[in-house]
């Protein structure tokens, strides 16, 4: 015990599993900085929080998935189809809190579909989710016809685009979300059994934790911060679109992974994602402020998935 | 004496905790079959995977053809001659018989390319050797076990096998499927090929070999040369005489009330209306090989199988138990048989492992985890059961393997329950940490707790049971009183027909 309570600071900070992947963000920023300096004006910084918090609420939904080993590949649908289930509400003259209720159930209920296959008809995610992917795009497409969805009340967009204390309301969704998730993963029962079921389903269900009902759950919540996203962005953009989401799962399971949560499941934290996140929008953000080719951004996050899970290998050795 | 083939000096071997063999001398000559004999964890298969080539060994010497060898590997060992068919047959059962019996030999063409043909000539020739008729464009999972087994036997001739290993070759084969495999085994002999046979099934043993070897606690307990031995020896050699003496004396007797009533349970896989009754302190064996049903009934008591029928009767009333947290609400707790892929959440604490079953009594509002209710009930646990840890956040993976199995007990106890069902709840820990789980064991029933104790170790059935079942094939072959439970009545109970 002594020798924790000798510990420096920078030890102490060190012993957290963040602690690197934190640096390696700071490192980078400053990186960005040297290169483009306006990338630490205030307007730039507001713009790219923005972006970060988006990626952030989906990615959070993929960890509590990922952490019991699994993986949702239909949050980009979802989100979508979300989206146009509220606007469409919205647009036809819905009052604007049961058209919000309307998109969460939306995302609520596709996730349960998909947690109730994977758990009780024991297919696997991947498969189950992709199909998922496949069948929430079809229907948007099918709604829409491939148009955008207009006439969003004007009340309503400040969730997209208005600030409160200076900060842009999805990142304050985004803060809340957060806490609220940490608090469920480390202090309750179930974030506990979420853990649990990713170190060892078959302890876990043997030590009387009903896993099938826990894994139903969790595709719900993925389902529900996909949906709170989709959601956002119509008040973002002023339209629902019918290509809105299109790829938001490879970004939102890259955001996990550089976070340093393990694919295999049983370790990952909501601290580590919002990192993860962080570290994309950065890139992305500084790339386009170097005026890099757009193509490279997307090369670049792929050196950086693989590179994040390299050091997380390195690091576990 | 006629030419040696394989000679074995002094071989020893440990794993983490677990002397596995310790100064084993082994040789076995051509044309010989020498049977394998001795307990589960009496050390044969890590003998064989010595000998195969799996494993080195830690000290002593390996002589082949009078040739001092150190194996490297498995392909090592069948390139100089060796081959081994495990229990567990190793093909790709997508792959067709024939790709199968060449996998990683297959026969090329001029162009390198594989060359179905000459293969296809010389897999026809092999299998009408061993006269077995292999649909040979079937894929290998579809064929019975017998025929897979005959796959893996033509692989060790086209290998050029000198030396056969077979570990409990005949234990998913039929009556008829065993006779022929001894015909080729017999055949295999008249070509030179010496085989060594591991088998549970003693007049298999004495049909088959030549002589036996048997192994007992990782030593070599005894051998005999079969015509002139008794299936007494042989079972007295395979338990051994000495008793151990730190088995814990039990300071009650069990009471006669019944708790637990099992009647003409059947179930997956194979469980065939098991029947019997659990008193209130009791501690109750059940012994059997591996693959007799033992775990299989246990899973099927806590519910995480279904039963197929019978009944379950828990003082006197009839119950269902169709989850485990319903059987932990019905007081019945079950530590599992392995205890890092069945029981722990390796990289968790000790805390979170220890409340693991009880998260409702730790939980507050909101269904948040008390901590200073799980510190108590902790650190509680880690003082009656001594468990040597640095801390209550220990991750279980950083300690001992007894340390890890008191972990789990711990776990079990905390749900308070009436019926604590161990399955080998000693295997892989130390001699002090047994003798420990053995005292926990022993004061539990004092207290009232009523026990299902599975275990292969018989020495600790007989110590610590105070009736035992003796199962086997899924059936229970008898129910042994106080007074008639001895290794050797339990032994001659599993071996009768």
């Amino acid at each position: 015990m002594t020798d924790q309570e000798h510990r420096s600071i920078l030890g102490r900070f060190f012993a957290y599993r963040e602690s690197a992947i934190f640096l390696a963000l700071v490192i980078l920023m400053a990186i960005v900085t040297v290169f483009a300096p306006n990338f630490m004006s205030g307007s730039n910084l507001y713009l790219v929080s923005r972006q970060i918090s988006f990626v952030a609420v989906v990615a959070f939904g993929e960890l509590f998935v990922i952490l019991t080993g699994g993986i949702d590949l239909s949050v980009g649908s979802i989100m979508g189809l979300s989206g146009v289930v509220a606007a469409g509400a919205m647009a036809g003259g819905q009052p604007i809190l049961l058209s919000v209720v309307l998109g969460l159930a939306t995302g609520l209920l596709l996730g349960f579909i998909n947690g109730l296959l994977i758990s009780c008809v024991r297919i696997a995610p991947f498969i189950v989710t992709l199909g998922m992917l496949s069948f929430a795009r079809g229907v948007i497409l099918i709604v829409t016809k491939g148009w955008p969805i207009t006439n969003i009340p004007k009340p309503f967009l400040v969730v997209g685009q208005g600030d409160f204390l200076a900060l842009p309301i999805p990142l304050w969704v985004m803060i809340v979300l957060a806490a609220l998730a940490h608090f469920v993963l480390s202090r309750t029962a179930f974030g506990r059994r979420t853990y649990a079921i990713g170190g060892n389903e078959q302890a876990t269900f043997l030590s009387g934790i009903n896993v099938r009902k826990i894994k139903v759950v969790l595709y719900m919540i993925s389902g529900f911060m996909a949906s709170v996203v989709g959601i956002i962005l119509i008040a973002r953009f002023n339209s629902a679109q019918a290509d809105t989401g299109t790829g938001w799962e490879l970004d939102a399971i890259a955001a996990a992974v550089i976070g340093g949560t393990s694919l295999s499941g049983g370790s990952g934290s909501i601290l580590g994602v919002i990192i993860g996140a962080a570290i994309m929008g950065v890139i992305r953000n500084g790339l386009v402020l170097m005026r890099v080719s757009p193509y490279w951004q997307t090369a670049v996050i792929g050196i950086i998935i693989v590179l994040a899970a390299v050091l997380d290998r390195i690091k576990n050795k | 004496m006629s030419e040696p083939l394989l000679v074995l000096h002094h071989i020893s071997k440990s794993f983490p905790g677990v002397k596995a063999l310790d100064n084993i001398d082994f040789h076995i000559e051509r044309r010989e079959v020498v049977g394998l004999l001795g307990e589960n964890g009496a050390g044969k298969s890590t003998l064989m995977k010595i000998i195969s080539g799996v494993y080195t060994p830690d000290a002593g010497e390996m002589y082949w053809q009078n040739e001092k060898v150190k194996l490297k590997s498995i392909m090592d060992a069948k390139e100089r001659g060796i081959s081994i068919i495990f229990q567990e047959l190793n093909n790709c059962p997508n792959l067709s018989a024939l790709e199968n019996l060449f996998l990683g030999h297959e026969l090329r063409t001029a162009a390198n390319l594989v060359d179905y043909r000459a293969m296809k000539r010389k897999a026809t020739e092999i299998f009408s050797y061993l006269d077995a008729h292999i649909p040979l464009d079937t894929p290998a999972g579809k064929l019975s076990v017998a025929l897979q087994q005959m796959i893996e036997i033509g692989k060790a001739l086209l290998a050029d096998a000198r030396l056969i290993i077979m570990d409990e070759p005949t234990s998913s084969l039929t009556d008829k499927e065993v006779q022929k495999l001894f015909q080729i085994v017999g055949e295999l002999k008249s070509r030179g090929i010496a085989v060594i046979f591991i088998s549970h099934k003693l007049e298999e043993v004495f049909h088959i070999t030549d002589r036996i070897v048997v192994l007992r606690d990782g030593r070599h307990a005894g051998e005999l040369t079969t015509s002139e031995a008794t299936q007494e020896e042989l079972v007295s050699l395979m338990v051994g005489r000495e008793m151990h003496s730190f088995y814990s004396k039990r300071s009650k007797e069990p009471s006669k009330e019944v708790i637990l009533r099992i009647e003409d349970v059947s179930g997956p896989p194979y469980l065939d209306k098991v029947s019997f009754d659990l008193r209130k302190g009791e501690i109750l064996g059940l012994a059997g090989l591996i693959g007799a049903g033992r775990t299989e009934l246990a899973l099927l008591l806590i519910g995480a199988e279904q039963k197929k029928e019978g009944t379950v009767l828990l003082q006197g009333r009839k119950v269902d138990i169709r989850s485990p947290w319903q059987a932990i609400a019905h007081g019945i707790a079950y530590l599992s048989e392995d205890r890092k892929t069945k029981s722990l959440i390796l990289q968790m604490p000790v805390r979170a492992n220890i409340t693991m079953a009880i998260h409702r009594a730790v939980s507050g509002a909101l269904g948040t985890l008390d901590r200073k209710k799980e510190l108590d009930i902790t650190s509680h646990y880690t003082r009656i059961l001594e468990i040597k840890t640095s801390g209550p956040e220990q991750l279980v993976n950083n300690l001992s393997g007894g340390n890890q199995q008191k972990v789990v007990l711990a776990k079990w106890l905390a749900t308070k329950p009436a019926i604590l069902i161990l399955d080998e709840p000693t295997r892989g820990i130390d001699v002090h940490a047994k003798a420990e789980v053995h005292r926990i064991i022993t004061e539990l029933a004092d207290n009232g707790t009523s026990i299902i104790l599975i275990s292969s170790e018989l020495p600790e059935i007989v110590a610590l049971s105070d009736r035992v079942v003796v199962m086997h094939e899924g059936k229970v072959k008898s129910i042994l009183e106080k007074d008639e439970i001895s290794q050797e009545g339990i032994m001659s109970k599993v071996f009768s027909a």
